[in-house]
């Protein structure tokens, strides 16, 4: 098993909290014909984070790097987990069991499953905790 | 140690002295006898040429105010003919009417020879390309670096302001060595120049920076230094001087005042005391050889520190320290002076934030609110919201102890603060909207 192959590079963009700021980046995204595939925003007093996992992360950087916004790269796992009833509970017990510390998350529900995107503090280590837990990851190529 | 005219510049002390009190003696008699205006002033004063007797008793003469300018509106302060006239340069007044000012011939070369000295003592010479991207025309800086820098026999480049494309092509072709313009726009260079994949410090020949026509701060030399791969030097000088006039020498330690031209007076700024030379207060600036229009214990609004200490590079004429912030610059927060430029000073000392500001006062009910703007730096930027909570309260902990006043910070978006190609204001003041 190579841990590197479950690391997703997420973009994550700082934004001011003002009116049109998310349109800008999302014309951004399609002026570049870029695929968003999870997205959230995490807002504070006066300004924001957008997170993203794109199909194309570097064309993205460098997009919004050239519009002059502050991006970053953030490395991420996703967590498969069934999409019903309890489906949550079940990831969220086994990430608690393997002592996993979450910054922050948010999830999608898409065609095949329902996924849970992670960032944690020590990634490595997280991948290798959910797998020997019995719980499955999304691969980065997933994502491309 | 080069210099461009080393009798003048490295002469002593005393001589200097006996010198500036032969000239002011000479000018007072001459505004006293020719001049309306100097005339009535030194009446009121109750002071005759008579009473003169040595330098210290300049302080027995009347200041004069910038609004003493703007009340004689165009010309009426001036002490040459129209034939003896050779240049009007005009100050946009950033408060109120615009001010006119006049230079004979001897004006002009008074003017030149000041700059080329302190050109030639920060390094420049035969062989530099001289950018200057001060604003031609009625602005004192663009022509004043311009013919500054022909007479040293360096070249120049004038770019003027604004194209910043275009200036930063011209700087690498024509290999520019030294640019002169506001720090601001030197920051603002930069940028563009690495959106252009330009690297100012590895693709061009630039070395040196002459910046000035507002105020900035060490810890901004700093950074400019280091990113830019440049040495920068202050320049110092408004247009009742004559235009930009002194610059600092190699030991960036402030600018050498050509004392056969100027005699700098500090005073407590509310008392109208006189400081001894390392206290800090009021410029009062004296011009004691210009023609079309003399200066008298000129009320420049700097604030600053003479420094009469001897100067490493052999020059004998005394330094001002860098400005650190114009009496009008000064706001008043909830009652406590503010100078905008202790807030560049304090957040340049914040590696997490980038180079630009924005301070906006207001009023919420009874209460001065001070809002500070700060882009957040590249390298500082982290996708956790609590990451940046912590860096805006460092911003807001360090500025309420600098300034001693609560102050807000809003981060903003990289590149979303106003750029400047001329002077910069940084301050927006509602409270008198």
């Amino acid at each position: 098993m190579d841990v590197k192959n479950y690391i997703i590079r997420q973009i994550s963009v700082f934004s001011e909290n003002k009116p049109g700021r998310l349109a800008s980046i999302a014309k951004a995204f399609q002026e570049e014909k870029i695929n968003i595939l999870a997205f959230s925003i995490a807002e504070a007093d006066g300004f924001g984070v957008v997170r993203a996992l794109v199909n194309q992360p570097d064309k993205a950087f460098k997009k919004l790097t050239s519009l002059g916004y502050n991006v970053a790269f953030t490395d991420v796992i996703a967590v498969k987990m069934k999409d019903e009833p309890g489906g949550l509970f079940e990831i969220a017990e086994l990430l608690g069991e393997a002592g996993i510390n979450m910054e922050y998350a948010y999830a999608y529900s898409g065609k095949e499953a329902a996924v849970l995107i992670i960032r944690v503090d020590h990634v490595d280590e997280a991948v290798s905790r959910i797998l020997t837990k019995g719980g499955t990851l999304l691969e980065a190529k997933v994502f491309s | 140690m080069v210099m461009w005219d080393q009798q003048i510049e490295t002469m002593p002390r005393d001589d200097i002295r006996k010198l500036q009190y032969r000239l002011l003696k000479t000018l007072v008699y001459k505004l006293y006898s020719f001049s309306p205006f100097y005339h009535e002033r030194m009446k009121q004063a109750k002071v005759h040429p008579d009473d003169i007797n040595s330098l210290a008793d300049v302080k027995k003469l009347p200041f004069m105010y910038k609004a003493d300018l703007r009340d004689n509106y165009p010309d009426r302060l001036f002490t040459a003919s129209r034939e003896e006239l050779v240049r009007y340069h005009v100050s946009s007044g950033t408060t109120g009417k615009p001010t006119v000012v006049g230079y004979t011939r001897y004006d002009l070369d008074n003017w030149t020879n000041s700059l080329a000295r302190g050109l030639v003592s920060c390094g420049l010479g035969r062989g530099d390309v001289i950018q200057v991207s001060y604003g031609y025309g009625l602005f004192t800086g663009g022509l004043g670096l311009h013919y500054g820098a022909e007479r040293i026999g360096a070249t120049v480049l004038p770019t003027s302001v604004g194209n910043t494309e275009r200036q930063i092509e011209l700087m690498q072709d024509l290999h520019a060595t030294a640019i002169c313009c506001t720090p601001s726009y030197l920051l603002h260079m930069g940028e563009v120049a690495e959106k252009m994949g330009v690297i100012i410090k590895k693709d061009t020949d630039l070395t040196t920076g002459i910046l000035g026509a507002e105020p900035w701060t060490d810890v901004m030399r700093s950074r400019i230094q280091e990113w830019l791969g440049i040495r920068a030097y202050d320049i110092y000088g408004t247009s009742e001087l004559s235009g930009p006039m002194f610059v600092e020498c190699t030991e960036q330690k402030g600018f050498h005042v050509w004392s056969d031209l100027t005699l700098v007076e500090v005073l407590d700024k509310d008392t109208g005391e006189t400081l001894a030379p390392g206290e800090r207060g009021e410029l009062v600036i004296t011009m004691l050889q210009k023609e079309a229009l003399p200066m008298i214990r000129f009320r420049i609004g700097d604030i600053s520190v003479l420094d009469e200490e001897p100067c490493p590079c052999g020059r004998t004429h005394p330094r001002i320290r860098r400005i650190q912030g114009r009496v009008d610059d000064m706001l008043i927060i909830r009652g406590i002076n503010v100078f905008p430029s202790q807030v560049e000073h304090t957040l340049m000392s914040i590696p997490e934030v980038g180079q630009h500001f924005q301070i906006v006062v207001d009023r919420r009910g009874a209460l001065d609110d001070m809002l500070v703007r700060v882009e957040i730096s590249k390298d500082a930027f982290s996708d956790k919201i609590n990451d940046l909570m912590q860096i805006r309260s460092k911003v807001e902990h360090k500025l309420r102890n600098a300034l001693n006043v609560g102050v807000t910070v809003e981060l903003v978006e990289p590149g979303s603060l106003p750029r400047f190609e001329g002077k910069s204001k940084k301050v927006i003041d509602r409270r008198n909207l």
